[in-house]
């Protein structure tokens, strides 16, 4: 039975609410480019893919740039374990993503946007395909869009090659471009050398969602909600140990002992903020407030209760990070196998308290020496659950003396 | 920026800010801070240029000179003050006022464990292996202490060694994934035959479907070994059958060298790139048992000679005969090049001159010509060729390359492996007395010498074009008879000649061939020189579209970047600083040689005099000088 939350169920105070498509766009094509940069700053958005970074200052850069071409980039390739909430957002609330793209448009003057979907949810592209129709045939998108003179925009969708590492945003680029799918070098950033090297806006599903409503109610309204450093709320896609997982929407600032409360989750052990990539949190951490100045995250929240094996736990989030690295840079290519192995000894009962130290002591290298922040986040599981479960991890069995 | 010339990934191209023309104008530099030192740099040098330029040691594995960034070993990593993450020294421009610091504990740190984890996977013995000793995995090792395996070492082979080509051995134990080979097959070469496959600790470097080097579009040009910074990378080494050929009594064995390898072995005895080391290499040879050294250059003189008399042939039917004949006339000496056209444009084999490259000129004429001479019979001649190539020794083993009735030339062996039999001998090369080459090739030009360096060919035939036709001397026209426009490292050079409406008698050589030179009055010679295949491809195309190459009359093509002095079996390290500073050392000793025109080489004379009677591009001349070639195509079955 599927006990997940439904659309009809679903509340919020910022992104599931009422809406009705073009109202932004409208309002947005009859502002100035800096005004609405302006409410968007205001607004103090933060990106919501999972690095954090202000969306207006991501913008400015690229309207500020100076290029012939420029291009949005919607990422909707959702690979982080245990997130789902771009996918609630895209099949139950395309108004929003859309329009947001179109207001990007708009202020960073690019004529094209590309929605780059994840292939496992190649099922709905043929709906979003009608619904970027319909959106055409009420002058949303193409020429003169919502009757402003010279603003001309379309949005393409294009299919993942199902690696998470396409979800880093220059890794998209090179998937888009029909490359390997791997990080480049940055600086320069996207915002400046992008996609086919001009100036391109890579924002996550949710960040552009957000931009629709800030632009239709403003940025004041948007930064009444949530905290001083993480406005607005946050979509949290809730997995694992708990009667009504699905998606949530949340001001940020909430604690993660409230959020089990509504997701309905008992006897919790281990609560893992941010996906695969994330930290683990152990219950005496429970008081701890959902915020990119707290426990940040991207969106996923998987509940652990006491009946699972925090080793286990572990051991699958490094087998995903040594299948997805994609193999480029030194730290993360090994590294992660190294940590894996580290597991598998723990597993055997047959380690050393020094060599797993070294191990951690390498995953702070991989966190900060890896190209790209896949390698920069894979370490994060492996510290902080043999920190947070390690009366749990290293000391059972032989009582913390075993090892050679 | 995106670089429509490239077909490296974009992920490995330089997405460095493009540097300002005028540094020195407002806006040019940036002030920066590398280990509280204030300097100033152009906008958008590296990070690693600036540490370098100011003598901070930056230890770096994935980089090399010659290519792309890749930013992938992390090796090179520096603290950038506000920066969450350490920073690629190497993949990071500089536009902001950055604060840098290059040796902190985190940064140290890295380092170590970096190094750790790729010598934790790495397979291999230094002591078993061809780059002990100039290895930049090894020697970081020693920069950084390592003195133990922190995180484990492999314990046995992951790979099976692929030592299908007669050129370059793939032994994949000991790679460690800077992908330098796959950027310089790509992108510095544009053959595309490396790239890298599979995820995570899975990946690897590979060939299309994984097949043998020696199935796949591989061009043998061995500029992959040159760049690899560890022993996973080879040329197939010949050297052991050698000495046995030495050892044993009944064989003779003979050496020609290049001039290319002369140019540059010293780098292996430690000396300063841009030490020819011509006659001192002759007493080495002599005394480690060759029985005859032979002087390649002496077939370049051969080469101009024949491979001149068909580019006039073909004028001559094109302009007067008005015959269908293939012109632009390609050069056919670098085997790499040959095999390229071969792969990618089989359709303009025509084109390619038929004259064999100087060693297998040498070769056909070592078991014919010299051993009637020698009176030896030539089943027992083993024929070696020193050679800067890796692509050579394919050469050799192509089985058309057989008109003596034995395989032509027997072994090519690389300037490296040279060193190594040198050394093995116990000679330090450089404290050699000088001897000269072996009769009856004696001495050569120096326009044979100048084959070494890219636009060399082009020049020495020019030399003896121009003096056939225009009856002057080449130093009447060309400062020194130095044609300057076809020198230089510029990736394509264009040259126009006019020859005037003065021509000269056809000279005795080729007389039955032209009856005279009034044809080419008023003509204006157009010919081009490429080297690296990255630019030949470039010429190709433009040839294909009809532009201005399509109307050259003659093209040089070399694989290598540099030509020969770069080639693939050239001591390593190489870049471009190093290829000129050999460049210098080819044209020096050719302005020191009292003949430097092919067609006045007297030995030269004398082979046509005694032994090719009815001189070049005759019936014998065609069955021991020249060859054919095979249309390869793209995809090999
Ligand atoms: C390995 C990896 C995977 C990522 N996957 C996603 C993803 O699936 N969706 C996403 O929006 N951002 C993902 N990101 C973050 C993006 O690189 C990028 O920061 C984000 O798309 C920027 O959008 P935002 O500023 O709106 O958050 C990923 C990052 C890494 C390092
Ligand atoms: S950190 Fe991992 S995923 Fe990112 S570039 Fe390096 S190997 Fe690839
Ligand atoms: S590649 Fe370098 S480190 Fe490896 S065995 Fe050879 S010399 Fe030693
Ligand atoms: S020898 Fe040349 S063509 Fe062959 S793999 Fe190496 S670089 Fe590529
Ligand atoms: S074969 Fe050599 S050059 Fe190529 S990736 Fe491996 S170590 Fe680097
Ligand atoms: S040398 Fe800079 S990352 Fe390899």
């Amino acid at each position: 039975m599927n006990t997940e939350i439904k659309k009809t169920e679903r509340q919020g105070a910022v992104l599931f609410t009422e809406y009705e498509r073009g109202i932004a766009i409208k309002k947005a094509v009859s502002m100035n480019r800096e005004d609405i940069l302006y409410e968007i700053k205001m607004s103090k958005l933060k990106g919501r893919g999972g690095a954090g970074f202000p969306a207006s200052t991501k913008w400015m850069l690229t309207a500020a740039a100076v290029s012939d071409k420029k291009y949005i980039v919607c990422n909707a390739d959702e690979g982080e374990p245990g997130t789902f909430k771009d996918r609630v957002l895209l099949a139950e609330y395309p108004e929003l993503v859309f329009d947001g793209m179109v207001i990007a448009g708009y202020v960073i003057g690019a004529k094209e946007g590309i929605v780059y979907l994840r292939g496992e949810y190649e099922y709905m592209l043929a709906s979003l395909e009608d619904y970027l129709q319909a959106m055409r045939d009420e002058n949303l998108l193409g020429k003169n869009i919502g009757g402003r003179e010279g603003f001309d925009y379309d949005i393409e969708i294009r299919l993942g090659n199902g690696a998470y590492i396409c979800g880093e945003e220059t890794a998209l680029i090179e998937s888009l471009e029909g490359h390997r799918g791997e990080a480049r070098n940055r600086p320069p950033f996207p915002v400046t050398t992008g996609f086919k090297g001009k100036p391109t806006v890579v924002n996550n599903v949710e960040t552009l969602a957000c931009v629709t409503k800030i632009v239709q109610n403003g940025g004041e309204w948007f930064r009444a909600h949530g905290t001083d450093k993480s406005t607005g709320s946050k979509l949290f896609s809730v997995s694992g140990d708990c009667k009504k997982p699905g998606v949530y929407e949340l001001p940020w600032g909430t604690k993660i002992s409230e959020l089990l409360k509504i997701v309905g989750a008992e006897n919790t052990k281990a609560v893992q903020v941010g996906g695969a990539s994330g930290h683990c949190l152990s219950k005496d951490q429970f008081d701890r407030t959902l915020a990119y100045e707290d426990a940040g995250t991207g969106g996923s929240i998987m509940v652990f209760n006491e009946s699972r094996d925090m080793l286990k736990v572990l051991k699958n989030f490094m087998e995903f990070f040594v299948e997805e690295s994609c193999g480029q840079c030194t730290p993360c290519r090994i590294g992660n196998t190294k940590l894996l192995e580290g597991v598998e000894m723990i597993e055997r009962n047959d380690f050393t308290f020094s060599y797993i130290n070294k191990l951690k002591e390498l995953g702070r290298t991989m966190q900060v020496a890896s190209k790209c922040g896949l390698g920069q986040s894979s370490p994060n599981s492996f510290i902080s659950i043999l920190e947070n479960f390690k009366d749990e991890i290293l000391n059972k069995g032989n009582g913390g003396s075993n090892g050679k | 920026m995106e670089n429509k010339d490239r077909r490296a990934p974009v992920s490995q191209q330089p997405h460095v800010v493009a540097k300002p023309e005028h540094p020195e104008h407002i806006g040019g530099s940036v002030s920066i801070q590398i280990n509280e030192k204030k300097v100033t740099v152009p906008m958008g040098t590296t990070i690693l240029e600036a540490c370098r330029e100011n003598q901070i040691h930056i230890p770096t594995l994935c980089h090399h000179d010659d290519l792309c960034i890749a930013g992938v070993c992390r090796l090179c990593v520096v603290e950038v003050e506000g920066m969450r993450t350490l920073q690629a020294a190497c993949a990071y421009p500089i536009t902001d006022q950055i604060k840098i610091k290059t040796s902190t504990s985190m940064v140290r740190k890295a380092r170590r464990h970096i190094l750790d984890l790729m010598i934790s996977e790495h397979y291999g013995e230094c002591y078993s292996c061809v780059r002990n000793n100039n290895c930049e995995l090894q020697s970081l090792a020693e920069e950084y202490g390592v003195d133990s395996y922190t995180f484990g070492h492999v314990q046995e082979s992951q790979y099976k060694i692929d030592n299908s080509s007669f050129s370059v051995i793939r032994d994949m134990d000991k790679c460690v994934m800077c992908k330098r080979c796959v950027r310089t097959c790509i992108d510095l070469q544009e053959v595309g035959v490396l790239e890298a496959v599979n995820r995570g600790d899975d990946t690897t470097i590979s060939t299309f479907m994984d097949k043998d080097l020696a199935d796949v579009v591989c061009i043998n040009c061995g500029q992959c070994i040159n760049r690899c910074p560890v022993g996973a990378l080879h040329a197939n080494d010949p050297s052991d059958d050698i000495w046995n050929a030495i050892d044993d009594p009944n064989k003779h064995v003979v050496i020609q060298t290049a001039p290319s390898p002369r140019a540059a072995i010293g780098e292996e005895f430690g000396l300063e790139p841009g030490h020819s080391m011509t006659q001192e290499l002759n007493t080495a040879l002599k005394r480690i048992g060759f029985d005859r050294v032979f002087d390649t250059n002496f077939t370049a003189d051969l080469t101009i000679i024949e491979e001149g008399t068909e580019l006039i042939i073909r004028l001559y039917q094109a302009l007067v005969e008005k015959k269908e004949v293939s012109l632009p006339q390609f050069t056919s000496c670098s085997p790499g090049w040959v095999k390229y056209l071969e792969h990618f444009y089989p359709e303009y084999i025509p084109n390619l001159s038929t004259a064999k490259s100087p060693q297998q000129m040498f070769g056909s004429l070592i078991k014919t010509f010299y051993a009637d001479k020698a009176g030896v019979d030539p089943k027992d001649i083993v024929s070696v060729a020193v050679m800067p190539c890796s692509a050579k020794k394919f050469e050799c083993n192509r089985p058309e390359m057989d008109d003596s009735g034995y395989q032509d030339v027997d072994f090519g062996l690389t300037t490296r492996e040279m060193a190594k039999m040198i050394k093995e001998a116990g000679i330090h090369l450089p404290e050699m007395p000088k001897s000269h080459f072996d009769n009856p090739f004696g001495e050569a030009s120096g326009a044979g010498l100048i084959f070494g360096a890219t636009g060399g060919v082009m020049e020495a035939a020019l030399r003896s074009v121009v003096e056939f036709v225009t009856g002057n001397k080449a130093e009447d026209i060309f400062d020194n008879a130095n044609i300057v426009p076809v020198r230089g490292f510029e990736g394509i050079k264009y040259v126009e000649l006019p020859i005037g409406d003065k021509v000269g008698p056809v000279p005795d050589l080729i007389k039955h061939l032209v009856p005279n030179w009034d044809w080419l009055k008023g003509a204006t010679l157009k010919v081009a020189v490429a080297h690296g295949t990255a630019n030949a491809k470039k010429i190709m195309e433009d040839i294909k579209a009809g532009g201005k190459f399509s109307e050259c009359h003659f093209i040089e093509f070399m694989a290598c970047p540099g030509g020969c002095l770069g080639g693939g079996g050239q001591p390593i390290p190489t870049n471009e600083e190093i290829r000129m500073k050999r460049a210098e050392a080819i044209y020096a000793e050719d302005e020191s040689l009292e003949i430097r025109k092919s067609h006045e080489n007297p030995h030269v004379i004398q082979v046509y005099n005694e032994f090719l009677k009815e001189g070049p591009c005759s019936h014998l001349s065609h069955k021991l000088l020249h060859t054919h070639y095979t249309k390869r195509g793209k995809y090999i079955a």
